[in-house]
């Protein structure tokens, strides 16, 4: 499990870190968005430098973000050749059956396979350097706006951080349940599908109950120590805008107007 | 009268899925100031009392049932106010641990009372000193031990300022040091604050230490008294199950030996004293 990249952090001292979570989450999201808006080499090539130098002010070694994109890359592969093979236009190099290979073939294979490598750095840039707590604060801070819809948003942040408080203490628990039933003889990484997915159940069973027992104890000591449902709370925890985040801003700005100058229509 | 600080009159609860009741016909007084235990058998209705007390659990319909802390009658609509003077730590340390980090889970309860943010800051800074814990101010919890975790739920409730605080067999799931660490802490913040202890515990060793003893057997208030009065009574130890402390079962273990203890040797430093003297004389 702990090769898994993705909604890992790591920590650090860097210039990214000091910046607020919500300028780092609405800067991803908004990354998303534009970056469809480059379609040439320049546009192409303007996004790759102002990501790598993204990637660069965190200040972490470059193999843990290339442990973001392995997971991914066949995917990233399958996707690039089909646009290979099939997108037809321009000059023609290969042809045979369906399948051929053109120069906007090669072009539009190219500039996916850097779209998913970008927006694959870009995320893991941004879970790298922030907590979850931290993500879990910005997104309640976004989500805001939805309490004017009647949507109960500091319930939903509530309930994000405890269930991110838990996360430990229920991996904690899986290992020990699963070592307590291998002590029992059970045994979780051998034979095929059907007896894998039935070896799962003495582990899900106990972990059900555990997490039962844990939300209902919680649920007391909550209630003991005030809590009211719905009523009105002060906050411990603020997150405070620093220059960092004008500078991160600033910078995504940058970037979005010279995709629109590149662009070609 | 004396001033107590919680008188429980007729006291009775049956769970719903339960046809035997949880507690039955049970009243007490809690001396303001004091440290009182509850013991008693696992299921004999301790945990249910703790609850009952804080209004988590109401009281079964009864029109004598009376349970008063601090001048305040427990009813659905004075449950809240009571929940300001009482605090209660729990059991598993890690159930109970709100935050995500020590000093957010000393602040939830400051949170539910909407303390503004700038006074809550020095109450956290100033509670977790009081236990000790302010050097763990950042972590999370997965990084503490059983008993930083019940430091820092005791810390949470002190941020509130209670006047009661309920010890729910907080330390029975802690190795002896911690427990005694605890223990330590919660009588030093007693004396210096002047708080009151309800303590339920499987602990006889702590149990002997209070100045009031209550004993339970299946929801039944069997003895109440101070700790010498109950452990001298050996039908009652026998009817209720209980273990003795290590200075009973010396003192009934010399006496079975055909050693004369008089009646006046009542504590374990007397005990020592009175053998050293003995085996002089010898």
């Amino acid at each position: 499990m702990s090769k898994i990249i993705i909604g890992r952090y790591i920590p650090g001292n860097s210039i990214v870190y000091k910046m607020d979570p919500r300028g780092k989450i609405i800067a991803t999201f908004l990354f998303i968005v534009i970056i469809f808006l480059a379609n040439n080499w320049v546009s192409y090539f303007f996004l790759s430098i102002f990501t790598l130098l993204a990637v660069w002010a965190t200040k972490l070694k470059p193999k843990v973000f290339w442990d973001g994109v392995k997971p991914l890359i066949w995917l990233i592969l399958f996707t690039s050749v089909l646009q290979l093979f099939f997108t037809t236009g321009g000059k023609v190099y290969w042809h045979w059956g369906v399948f051929n290979i053109s120069e906007y073939g090669i072009q539009n294979s190219i500039f996916i396979f850097i779209r998913f490598v970008m927006i694959i750095l870009t995320s893991t840039v941004l879970t790298l350097t922030t907590t979850s707590l931290e993500i879990a604060d910005g997104m309640e801070w976004i989500l805001k706006p939805l309490g004017y819809l009647k949507v109960p948003v500091a319930q939903i942040a509530l309930v994000m951080s405890i269930a991110l408080r838990f996360v430990p203490t229920l991996l904690d628990q899986t290992v020990r349940i699963m070592n307590a039933q291998r002590a029992r003889g059970a045994d979780f990484n051998s034979g095929g599908l059907i007896k894998r997915i039935h070896s799962i159940i003495p582990i899900l069973i106990p972990l059900f109950i555990s997490s039962l027992t844990v939300a209902i104890d919680l649920a007391t000591a909550m209630e003991a120590r005030g809590y009211r449902e719905g009523a009105k709370r002060t906050r411990y925890r603020v997150l405070k805008w620093s220059k960092y985040d004008w500078i991160n801003l600033g910078y995504f700005a940058l970037l979005t107007l010279i995709l629109l100058l590149t662009r070609t229509y | 009268m004396k001033d107590n600080i919680v008188t429980v009159k007729h006291l009775s609860f049956t769970y719903k899925d339960s046809k035997v009741p949880a507690v039955n016909d049970i009243s007490f007084s809690i001396p303001r100031g004091s440290w009182t235990t509850l013991v008693g058998h696992n299921g004999s209705g301790k945990s249910t009392i703790a609850r009952l007390l804080d209004g988590i659990l109401l009281p079964n319909d009864n029109p004598r049932t009376v349970i008063n802390v601090d001048g305040i009658e427990l009813t659905e609509k004075t449950m809240w106010d009571i929940r300001d003077r009482v605090g209660i730590v729990f059991q598993n340390p890690d159930n109970q641990f709100v935050g995500a980090t020590v000093e957010d889970d000393v602040a939830f309860g400051l949170e539910n009372r909407q303390v503004p943010r700038s006074k809550m800051q020095t109450i956290v800074h100033d509670v977790l000193d009081e236990v000790d814990m302010l050097s763990f101010q950042k972590s999370e919890p997965q990084y503490l031990s059983g008993g930083q975790k019940q430091r820092v739920a005791i810390a949470g409730i002190l941020a509130i300022g209670p006047k009661l605080i309920i010890l729910d067999e907080s330390t029975s799931m802690l190795d002896p040091a911690g427990k005694t660490k605890i223990l330590s802490l919660i009588r030093d913040l007693q004396n210096k604050n002047g708080l009151t202890i309800f303590s339920i515990t499987h602990d006889i060793n702590e149990a002997v230490q209070a100045d009031q003893m209550l004993v339970l057997d299946k929801g039944k208030l069997l003895a109440s008294g101070s700790p010498k009065e109950i452990f001298e009574n050996e039908t009652l130890i026998k009817s209720a199950g209980l273990d003795l402390p290590l200075f009973y079962k010396v003192k009934n273990g010399l006496i079975k030996k055909g050693i004369h203890i008089p009646r006046e040797i009542n504590s374990e430093e007397k005990l020592v004293k009175y053998l050293c003297q003995l085996n002089s004389k010898m």
